[in-house]
């Protein structure tokens, strides 16, 4: 069985990003980079797969700039074996992403692909229901359970209210959710060895997909911030200004 | 522009999410309808043809769109997206499940978690956990939308009701089966939609505590519990309690917050409460910068000695 596991270089969580001065985008310049952390959330449960014998490669895909093969790297070093580098230095929407993918699949032809739920950059949530859509297969998304078998692959999935599981027919594709896995930290001998696993270095046009934004931004700003209210001295004084000032007590 | 609205809805019941999402519709410009799809769901299609805007409710009630998978909706939804210029849901977890799968399959880059319409075809969205706003214009031919139902207001109720109209599902496309599903049964509000919202952090420090200490608040203020994703991680409650970036983002009347830190991911689902309250005995804590009223306390004090001060205040 072959994972195929898609993976995105954004900037640091706990970066507070900021808008530019002229409205045109966010200021990336000197902000840390990091994996997506629900991607590696998604290789870590395919490397999973693969340490408890249900899956045989890990191939992990990531779009972007040439610095995406550090990202690839890291999941290299994390356990999974090979890496695809679509190399771009254009913006590229989550519909684009998918159709990208959609080939890399029709190529690699993978039992699973697992992404993250979404990208903490852009937030849109869209790149894996988007492609299992592509492909015609089944989707799990914002899993927190896999159970593996040889036709099917049920998936726990986190929904409003709870939980729901659902059983897609293999070929199907799974998009990692907080709770499925805590992600290793890669040792300094698997870090070493990651440099030396092939990846392999592509371009948009060798897959023949357009990538042609959508979506045209026409301004970037930031929301207006919330003042800092008071401090009050004591519960007494804070159900009293609730019930008087504020009225909703 | 003829516009479609994927309704929010446990059969039986119509979500308010949906409510909030035809009045986002009406401020795109054009005739709304709003597709009920469920099992047994004509109660639910009978309260969308009540709300105000709504000129037309179609209702697709078949046994394989009970439990909402994405496959079967989405199949639906594009069968009847050929006649519409948008097509719009809530971004709940069905939403944000369905809604990019309609979008690809009609080659549309949709525009994800809308909080602001400024013309048929421009939308204000947040990105990087609400820190920066987006405003982007589409350029597809049609727009597929979800929606941050917090951001809207509810659709008020009107006197007439708006036409039924049964419509036929598609070939359910088989790649996906319903197993089964562990929904929290709860006599509180539900999240998304409470007026008052009490939330522990890790702070709180196990699973007991937040119902030794934050439920009989929550339960005197009639309010729905949520946490930070630290409280969630260390097990305290389960996921689907989480505010946050990647959880629910809610804008209640009074939000209170209690042993949380207030990091920005956790600031992003609750910052557009409209009274924010926080606890904390960090006087440094960020959640303050955000606080309507701050109280530098011990939670396990302060918690107990609010809920006596508002059973109090009930009771008098």
């Amino acid at each position: 069985m072959k994972i195929v596991v898609a993976v995105k270089r954004v900037a640091d969580p706990n970066v507070k990003v900021r808008a530019l001065a002229d409205s045109s985008g966010v200021d990336l310049a000197n902000v840390k980079m990091t994996m997506n952390p629900f991607d590696e959330i998604a290789v870590e449960e395919a490397v999973r797969l693969k340490e408890a014998g249900r899956a045989d490669e890990v191939v992990v895909v990531s779009i972007g700039s040439e610095k995406s093969a550090e990202t690839l790297r890291t999941a290299l070093a994390m356990g999974a074996d090979r890496g695809i580098l679509i190399r771009t230095e254009a913006v590229v929407e989550p519909l684009a992403v998918a159709k990208l993918l959609k080939a890399v699949a029709e190529a690699e032809r993978p039992d699973i692909i697992i992404t993250g739920k979404q990208a903490i950059d852009d937030d849109a949530n869209q790149t894996g229901q988007m492609l299992s859509a592509l492909l015609g297969w089944g989707q799990g998304t914002f899993a927190s359970k896999l159970v593996v078998g040889d036709k099917a692959i049920e998936v726990t999935r986190e929904i409003d209210g709870g939980l729901q599981t659902v059983s897609l027919q293999l070929p199907a594709l799974v998009t990692a959710d907080l709770r499925l896995n805590e992600p290793r930290y890669a040792s300094l001998p698997n870090i070493m060895k990651a440099k030396k696993k092939p990846i392999d270095e592509r371009t948009p046009a060798d897959y023949g997909a357009s990538i042609e934004p959508r979506l045209i931004v026409v301004r970037v700003h930031e929301p207006a911030n919330r003042k800092a209210g008071i401090k009050v001295g004591s519960v007494g004084e804070l159900v009293e200004r609730l019930h008087r000032e504020a009225g909703v007590l | 522009m003829t516009i479609l609205v994927l309704a929010e809805h446990q059969d039986t019941l119509l979500d308010e999410a949906t409510a909030k999402v035809v009045s986002a519709a009406g401020r795109m410009g054009g005739e709304i309808h709003v597709l009920v799809a469920g099992s047994g769901c004509r109660a639910a299609a009978e309260a969308a043809a009540r709300l105000t805007g709504v000129a037309k409710v179609l209702l697709a009630d078949e046994p394989s769109l009970s439990n909402r998978l994405a496959e079967p909706v989405a199949a639906l939804v594009v069968s009847r997206a050929g006649s519409y210029g948008a097509v719009l849901a809530p971004s709940t977890t069905n939403g944000k499940n369905i809604m990019p799968r309609v979008a690809a399959l009609l080659d549309v880059m949709q525009v994800s978690d809308v909080i602001a319409i400024d013309g048929p075809d421009l939308f204000q969205r947040p990105i990087y956990a609400g820190n920066v706003i987006q405003t982007v214009r589409s350029v597809d031919a049609k727009t597929v939308l979800t929606i941050r139902a917090s951001a809207f207001p509810a659709a008020p109720v009107a006197a007439a009701a708006a036409p039924i109209e049964a419509v036929a599902m598609p070939d359910n496309p088989g790649v996906s089966t319903f197993i089964g599903s562990a929904l929290s049964r709860s006599e509180r509000p539900e999240l998304a939609g409470a007026r008052i919202v009490v939330s522990g952090g890790r702070a709180l420090a196990s699973a007991e505590n937040f119902d030794t200490v934050l439920a009989p608040l929550a339960d005197t203020l009639g309010a729905a519990i949520g946490a930070s994703r630290a409280a969630v991680d260390a097990g305290y409650v389960s996921n689907d309690l989480q505010v946050g970036q990647t959880g629910k983002i809610i804008a209640p009347d009074l939000y209170i917050a209690c042993g949380i830190s207030g990091a920005i991911q956790h600031l992003a689902g609750m910052k557009d409460s409209r009274v924010i309250v926080a606890i904390n005995k960090d006087p440094d804590a960020p959640i303050f910068q955000v606080a309507d009223y701050g109280l530098v306390a011990d939670l396990f004090e302060a918690v107990p000695e609010l809920h006596t001060a508002v059973a109090a205040k009930a009771g008098a």
